[in-house]
Parts: structure tokens; C-alpha cells; sequence
């Protein structure tokens, strides 16, 4: 068994596991964050993507002892309090989800998206980036719609605080 | 998975050392081949020896012409990569199109280059592009470096440490991604330095990337689409699979080709 420690949703966290056991399953098992979804066992589906150091990767790709001493954020950890994230907020309001199973993956995917795009997002562009995550529910349409809309309404609020 | 050791290593010797104590040892970069490859069962390594920590392997380097990348930097990085577009948008435009976002943010160019996929995208540049693949033990020309399929010139635990090579004046990969997995069913990396021209074919060969001599030939006498329509890709030397047969996928390579050159202008 190894020590990992990691910084998750800001706040520091350890335990013990196996070399070969997965970041995701650490995640889910060990600090009971059940929010990160499993949904194959090929790096395709995105259902596990988090934020590590700032990026977003497969969380089912990597070992927890891989990511020990890293800075990590799941899909609890963004929203404050009550109040949604603004891209939780446009699937909500846009019906970008229907069983909710890739929904959490999807959410950190945009959510990255958007940071490094900024307002420069299109529709083709959020279809080229979401090749990575598969949803067996909506079609895609409304999960595009409300990361447009997130996109729109952040990179609003980015040029009135500038 | 099966049980493995893992080891973080903090430098190039170090890591070299932590191989040479291990068992049945692999390097782990962005384990977006590896973890995935051990997940199915079908790699067992004993000992995992991370070089993700590892900062001297990581960043990009220009020097005028010159570019030099850090076998540890991630396909993202190479994509988004300013100084690397001012002089090779080329690789930028590859690198970009690998996988997804999330693949793109850990898989590493030393790993899909060590890893030499026959599917893989970099292989093409690699050769295309005439690029040294420096190791901690010697530098490699890129001819001499890829083998055969999954195969290449690096000896038992000989790391892949950056590859260096001069810009070109003009160059531009195409690939048709297959529909499900986005690797290349034929990928092509043209390249033209002074009078130089350089065409290397990835996804379609039954012996991995090669360089193609005929398609070579007819772009240094014109460096226009058109004069590849009289050259022959032989079907003989294609993969065939379900996902297409030999003779698809030379017609493929051809159309690859065209399109590579019409790209690079
Ligand atoms: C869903 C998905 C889609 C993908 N799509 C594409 C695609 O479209 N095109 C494409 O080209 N690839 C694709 N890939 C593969 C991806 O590019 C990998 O990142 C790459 O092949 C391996 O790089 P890595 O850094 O992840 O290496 P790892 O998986 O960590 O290692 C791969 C191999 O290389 C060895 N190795 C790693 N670094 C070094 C080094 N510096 N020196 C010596 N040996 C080393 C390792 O020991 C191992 O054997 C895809 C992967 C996934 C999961
Ligand atoms: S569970 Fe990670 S990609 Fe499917
Ligand atoms: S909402 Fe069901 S899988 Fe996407």
C-alpha cells in the first residue's frame, strides 16, 4: 500500500491504496466523491474527466499514486455553496441532460473548454472538443446549446469585470 | 489491471537507474497507451517508472530555424505552442487533432514516438520533418529509428530524451481519422526544405510509417497536387482490416497526399 496525498475541491486529502489502482477509483471509493462516473473501460467515454493541475483528464486513465501531489477538482467542487456553476446552471436550464450518467463529465469538459477558449467558442468548435465524451441520451444538441450559453453568459461576465 | 510498482522518477539518470533495478520495467509518460494497454491486462509490468516529473524533459525550444521538443511535453502543448506555430504550424495542426482534449492534456510526443503505433500521428513527423531523437544514451536519425510496427531503434530502457530538427519552408499532415477511434487510417506529413521534399505515410502501412519514394520524386520535380496523380501506391504494402482493405487505403494515401500539399501551399 502507498500514501497518496492530493489538494481536492481545495482541501488536502490522503490514503492509502494499491500502485494500480485508478485515480477514479481513489476518488470515488477512497473519498467517497461518487460524483466522478465510470462508463467504459477504454479512455472513450469521458464520464470520469475531472480537472488535474488545471486541465482535464480521464480519471480512469490514470493511478492515484500518478497523480499524488496534485492539485485536483471534481464536479463537487464547483459550485459555491447552493449556487450552481454557471455551466451546471445552462445544462439545467437548457435540458443538457436526460439520465444524468455522462452529465458530470460533461460539466468538467466544458467547464475546461471554456477557460481556454474564452468567448471564442462556436458550435463546431464545442462538437470538435466534446470528441472525447459520449452521451448515450441527448443527441449532443442540448449538451452544445448549453455550453454555448455558459460560454456566452462567462465570458459576459468576464468583460464587465474587466 | 495486474500489480505493478510504481517509482517516480525526478531525472533522466534516475529514472535509467530505477530501470536497470527493476524487473520487467516500463517507462510511464502520459499513460494514455500504457495505464490504458494495463487496464485491458494485455501489458504487466512490474515496476512503472513515471518521467512525468521530470522537467527537463518538458518544453519547447526555438532558435531561429531551430526547434527542439522535450520528449515529456504534452500533444496540448505542442498544439498551443506560439513559437512552435510561427515556424511549424504543421506539427501545431497535428498534434491538435490526436484523440481528445483530455488525451491531449497527459499523452506525451516521447511516448506515441517510443510507442510507434502504425495508427499513431507523430511517427509521420518524425520522419517527415528529418527529426533527431535524442536518447540519454545517443542521438537517432529518424530514419533509422522506426522498425516495424510497435517497433523502433531504443534499446532496453534507453530513454527518449527531445527531438531537434530545422524547420521547413512548407509542410502540412492530412489524415482520415477512422470514424470511431480518430487514429489515422492514412495520415500523411509532407514537408519541403529548399529542394528537399520529404513524404511520410502513417495508418496504412502493413510495416508502419514509411517514407514514400515515388510521391517524394514527383513533388521535388513539381510541388503541386496534381503531380502526384501519376504515382502508384502500391496496395501491396497497405494494411487491410475491417475498417477498410489495402486498396482503400492506397487510394486513401494518394488523396492524403494531395490534400497535405494543397495545405502547406
Ligand atoms: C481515446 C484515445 C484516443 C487516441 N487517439 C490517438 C490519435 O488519434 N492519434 C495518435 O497518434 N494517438 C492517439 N492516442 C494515443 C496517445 O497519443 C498517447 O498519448 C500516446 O500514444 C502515448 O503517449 P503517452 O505519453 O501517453 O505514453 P505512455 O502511454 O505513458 O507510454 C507509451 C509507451 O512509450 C514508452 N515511453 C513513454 N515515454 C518514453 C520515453 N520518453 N522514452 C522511451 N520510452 C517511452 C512507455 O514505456 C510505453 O511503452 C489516443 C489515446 C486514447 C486513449
Ligand atoms: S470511464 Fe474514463 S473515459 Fe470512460
Ligand atoms: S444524459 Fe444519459 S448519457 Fe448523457
Amino acid at each position: 500500500m502507498t500514501k497518496v496525498t492530493l489538494t481536492v475541491n481545495g482541501r488536502k486529502v490522503s490514503g492509502e491504496c494499491e500502485d494500480r489502482t485508478l485515480l477514479v477509483n481513489f476518488i470515488r471509493e477512497n473519498l467517497g466523491l461518487t460524483g466522478t462516473h465510470v462508463g467504459c473501460d477504454t479512455t472513450q467515454c469521458g464520464a470520469c474527466v475531472i480537472h488535474m493541475d488545471g486541465r482535464s483528464v480521464k480519471s480512469c486513465t490514470i493511478l492515484a499514486v500518478q497523480a499524488s501531489g496534485s492539485d485536483i477538482t471534481t464536479i463537487e467542487g464547483i459550485s459555491s455553496g447552493d449556487t450552481l456553476h454557471p455551466v451546471q446552471a445552462a445544462f439545467k436550464e437548457n435540458h443538457g441532460l436526460q439520465c444524468g450518467f455522462c452529465t458530470p463529465g460533461m460539466v468538467m469538459t466544458a467547464v475546461d473548454m471554456i477557460r481556454r477558449h474564452g468567448g471564442q467558442l462556436d458550435e463546431q468548435t464545442v462538437r470538435q472538443e466534446l470528441e472525447g465524451n459520449i452521451c448515450r441520451c441527448t443527441g449532443y444538441h442540448n449538451i452544445v446549446k448549453s455550453i454555448l450559453s455558459a460560454a456566452d453568459e462567462m465570458g459576459g461576465a468576464q468583460q464587465a469585470a474587466e | 489491471m495486474y500489480e505493478t510498482n510504481y517509482h517516480r522518477a525526478s531525472s533522466v539518470d534516475e529514472a535509467a537507474r530505477l530501470m536497470g533495478d527493476a524487473g520487467e520495467g516500463k517507462y510511464l509518460a502520459g499513460g494514455m497507451t500504457l495505464i490504458a494497454t494495463m487496464k485491458q491486462r494485455l501489458a504487466a509490468p512490474s515496476d512503472l517508472i513515471d518521467l512525468r516529473h521530470i522537467g527537463s524533459m518538458k518544453g519547447i525550444t526555438v532558435n531561429g530555424r531551430n526547434v527542439t521538443i522535450g520528449a515529456g511535453t504534452s500533444h496540448y502543448d505542442v498544439a498551443s505552442s506560439d513559437a512552435l506555430k510561427a515556424v511549424c504550424p504543421a506539427l501545431c495542426h497535428l498534434a491538435s487533432h490526436i484523440g481528445d482534449p483530455h488525451v491531449r492534456h497527459m499523452g506525451t510526443i516521447g511516448g506515441s514516438v517510443a510507442n510507434d503505433d502504425p495508427a499513431a500521428d507523430y511517427p509521420s513527423a518524425v520522419l517527415a520533418l528529418n527529426m533527431t531523437v535524442r536518447t540519454n544514451k545517443r542521438e537517432i536519425a529518424a530514419d533509422d529509428f522506426f522498425v516495424g510496427m510497435f517497433e523502433t531503434a531504443l534499446e532496453e530502457g534507453e530513454i527518449i530524451v527531445s527531438f531537434s530538427f530545422e524547420a521547413p519552408d512548407k509542410a502540412a499532415y492530412q489524415k482520415f481519422p477512422n470514424p470511431a477511434s480518430r487514429y489515422a487510417m492514412a495520415g500523411v506529413f509532407v514537408a519541403k526544405k529548399g529542394s528537399d521534399v520529404r513524404v511520410a505515410v502513417t495508418g496504412a502501412g502493413s510495416n508502419g510509417v514509411f517514407r514514400h519514394q515515388g510521391m517524394e520524386a514527383a513533388l521535388k520535380a513539381a510541388w503541386a497536387p496534381d503531380a502526384l496523380a501519376a504515382v502508384t501506391v502500391d496496395a501491396g504494402m497497405m494494411m487491410a482490416d475491417i475498417h477498410g482493405n489495402s486498396d482503400y487505403r492506397a487510394n486513401l494515401v494518394k488523396v492524403m497526399a494531395k490534400r497535405a500539399v494543397a495545405a502547406a501551399g
